[in-house]
């Protein structure tokens, strides 16, 4: 039994075991992946860039030959096909590239969905069309999508692909692995099965991983040590061992960080603030309220004291008025009784004494201060 | 004189009239017109051909300017409604009375047209409605986003309908509404914090596609701060359009006041931007981001934060300082642009920088005409209701609101 084979049947016989239970919970910290996961492995040092894979992939998928494509594009012999750099689309879910090396060797890698084990595409899809299965795939429930395209934003490996060209119902198009037109009957992914060198291989994950390290010890000089995919972005279930630096393959420099992670701290903020926010704003407007009542209690102690300060002031000035008023008032009373008695003085005096000239003179004003007094 | 006191009289009761004499009556509403068409025949393709044949999306590039521009523009831009109620009302900033009702109503006709305008952008926009009822995916950051609009386009829905009822003459649900207004300002706080952050932190799930100079992970502080200051100018930026316009609309306390709201709003806008400008510094700092400003992209950057912050804090600092209205409006255009600028940074110059250039994205012209149009239905749809409902005046039946 050829060991891709062996493996194959391990693998598949994985899913039949793990597909009808229930998952425990995973723990949502430091999640290292389905236990019993799937995936596959691609050895760019056995791919020789044949595109069996991608016309694999168009059969068990029920896809259109490169003829019928929107943009129409070479058989799947034609290798010509290989010297421009292709992505995939929603008419093809895998493209082999080919790179020429630093090292001088043509190297191939097939490119299609990694079936992250913490996936961006799931973390980012709003209404859940995306599903990390149990078993390892990561498939897509087209009668949830919307059509926002955020998993295409945030999938590190450009991998979602959109039908924009219907207007009726444009959807997401990615690698499945098969899942529900072949693993659940127990066949291997249609790229898996047709691969002519044993450049894919599939297995458990852990499986995939202990097969990759022994590849690269056994063949020292043969690989770089270094299995793409195992920690980027919190693993994914298709790994991928190479002549050359992986970088110089395209596959982008990831972290280890996976895409839920990388959100949850901004995601996990929004109880704080609707928690803070109506504490500090409740505040503010408390504040602002006792500031304005503050204000209007001060403007009115401020009135009142001026209205007492002007009242008292008025009454000082009209009882200053009016002892002004009583004083004169006596003053002239004195004058006047004084200027009486000083006339009637002189009035007995000119009676009793009556001065050679003038008599009628005096008469005259003695009779007129006594009508005025009276 | 009998004919501006007749006006005077009716200016609160204007009955709905339609006369298509005057629809062509001037350049402007021609324009307008040529505008609405484009925008119909541009709905007639994109739902008869597909996003395809309205776009130059593609695979890389899934979000073009329908999202940097109809959403994240949209959103940023409107952050004056809540910049304004919560001067107003909670931190009680008695001098931007007037404010409040242009701010809200602008506020509500922006979200309402970022919705709209989603409408055009999303694949199957009669599902729009599943992340909220159907089917949450609540891990999502754009879910948070969604479900954050949802709810503030309908607070500022509540706190417009003020204006409508007050010219409809609808009293008692009126002061109902009224009674709820500081618990709504608090709820629409909340709410614009938590979106405005957001719209940022869509980014955050895509290091590796993102320049690292717009990548950071204070990327939602940094939506958000600017989204203060972004408000506050656009409130002082439309103000001047509408005494270009609307002058007629306004009454002599909106007119005596709106120096005051200028002044104010410029230096806020003063502070809170020299505060951005050194969070910026700071996410720089912390990332030690320092050795990719000798680049274009560095440059450009460069031009970012200082042309379009630094040199307008300054600007919104003496025109508040030294009274100079004129320097503030000018402070406030060159805000706006700049605001306009960094949400195309992180969505469009920022995303994606690793392709080579023959695969990036450039706009087709009827994703541009689109946005246009969407701009045109807020500027009438702004101006129908700045005529008809109290908004820019007072109505004399009701005590200042």
């Amino acid at each position: 039994m050829k060991r891709r084979t062996f493996l194959s049947f391990l693998g598949v016989s994985g899913v039949a075991a793990v597909l009808p239970t229930e998952g425990k919970a995973a723990p949502v910290k430091d999640f290292a992946g389905h236990p019993d996961a799937v995936g596959v492995l691609h050895d760019s040092v056995r791919c020789i860039g044949c595109r069996k894979c991608e016309a694999g992939c168009q059969r068990a998928n029920n896809l259109p030959m490169p003829a019928q494509f929107k943009k129409p594009a070479k058989p799947f012999d034609d290798l010509s096909e290989l010297d421009k750099k292709r992505r995939t689309h929603f008419q093809q879910y895998t493209v082999v590239n080919k790179y020429e090396s630093s090292k001088g060797k043509t190297v191939f890698k097939k490119f299609q969905c990694n079936h992250c084990q913490e996936p961006a595409c799931a973390s980012a899809c709003f209404v859940k069309a995306f599903v990390k299965t149990k078993e390892g795939p990561v498939i897509y429930k087209p009668n949830l999508c919307v059509g926002c395209r955020y998993c295409m934003i945030a999938c590190p490996f450009y991998v979602p692909t959109y039908d924009y060209d219907s207007a009726l119902n444009p959807l997401v198009y990615k690698c499945t692995m098969c899942y529900d037109t072949r693993l659940k009957k127990g066949l291997l992914p249609g790229c898996v099965e047709i691969c002519p060198k044993d450049a894919l291989t599939f297995g458990k994950r852990s499986d995939l991983i202990k097969v990759a390290r022994k590849r690269i010890m056994d063949n020292p000089g043969l690989y770089v040590d270094e299995i793409y995919g195992e920690t980027e972005m919190g693993g994914a279930n298709w790994l991928y061992i190479s002549p050359v630096a992986h970088k110089e393959l395209d596959q982008p420099e990831l972290g280890k960080t996976s895409a839920p992670e990388l959100t949850s701290g901004a995601l996990g903020s929004v109880a704080m603030v609707a928690g803070i926010w109506p504490v500090l704003l409740g505040g503010a407007y408390f504040i602002s309220k006792r500031r304005e009542k503050q204000a209007a209690e001060e403007r009115d102690a401020a009135v009142r004291a001026a209205v007492a300060e002007t009242r008292e002031e008025a009454e000082t000035r009209l009882n200053t008025a009016l002892d002004k008023a009583a004083k004169e008032k006596d003053a002239e009373v004195a004058r006047e009784v004084k200027k009486t008695r000083e006339e009637t003085a002189r009035e007995i005096e000119a009676k009793y004494n009556p001065p050679e000239p003038e008599p009628e003179e005096a008469d005259a004003e003695t009779e007129k201060n006594t009508e005025e007094d009276a | 004189m009998s004919a501006e006191n007749k006006t005077a009289d009716n200016i609160h009761n204007r009955k709905i009239v339609i006369n298509p004499g005057r629809l062509f009556s001037s350049p402007g509403n021609v324009l307008t017109a040529v505008i609405l068409a484009m925008g119909l025949f541009i709905t007639v393709m994109r739902f008869t051909k597909g996003l395809g044949g309205v776009t130059n999306l593609d695979d890389n590039y899934p979000w073009g300017i329908w999202i940097s521009f109809d959403l994240l523009c949209g959103v940023v831009l409107a952050a004056g409604g809540y910049a304004t109620t919560s001067a107003y009302y909670l931190f009680g900033l008695k001098s931007f009375n007037t404010a409040v009702r242009p701010a809200v109503t602008s506020a509500f006709l922006g979200y309402a047209f970022v919705v709209f305008a989603l409408h055009y952008d999303v694949g199957q926009p009669w599902r729009l409605v599943y992340p909220i009822f159907y089917s949450p995916g609540a891990t999502s950051v754009l879910y948070e986003v969604g479900l954050c609009v949802f709810l503030y386009v309908s607070v500022l829905a509540v706190e417009w309908s003020v204006a409508a009822f007050e010219w409809l003459g609808w009293k008692s649900i009126r002061a109902v509404i009224v009674r709820l207004t500081i618990p709504l300002t608090v709820l629409g706080v909340i709410l614009s914090t938590m979106h405005q952050s957001s719209l940022g932190a869509l980014y955050l799930i895509a290091p590796s596609k993102m320049h690292p100079l717009w990548y950071s992970s204070f990327i939602p502080v940094f939506f958000f701060i600017s989204s203060m200051f972004a408000g506050m100018s656009m409130v002082i930026f439309e103000g001047a359009l509408a005494h270009k316009g609307l002058h007629a609309e306004m009454d002599e306390h909106h007119l005596r006041d709106a120096d005051k709201v200028v002044l104010g709003f410029g230096k806020a806008a003063s502070i809170v931007m020299m505060g951005y400008f050194f969070i910026k510094l700071f996410g720089l700092a912390m990332d030690n981001n320092w050795k990719y400003l000798a680049s274009g992209y560095g440059l450009w950057y460069l031009v970012e934060i200082f042309g379009f912050v630094l040199l307008p804090s300054f600007m919104y600092a003496i025109g508040a300082r030294e009274k100079k209205t004129g320097l503030i409006r000018l402070a406030a255009c060159i805000t706006v642009i700049g605001v306009v600028v960094n949400r195309f940074n992180v969505s469009l110059v920022a995303f994606n920088w690793q392709l080579p250039p023959a695969e990036k994205y450039f706009p087709h012209w009827m994703e541009i005409g689109l946005s246009i149009f969407v701009v045109t239905l807020i500027v009438t749809a702004y101006r129908v209701i700045c005529y008809y409902m109290p908004v820019l005046r007072e109505h004399p039946d009701y005590e200042a609101h």
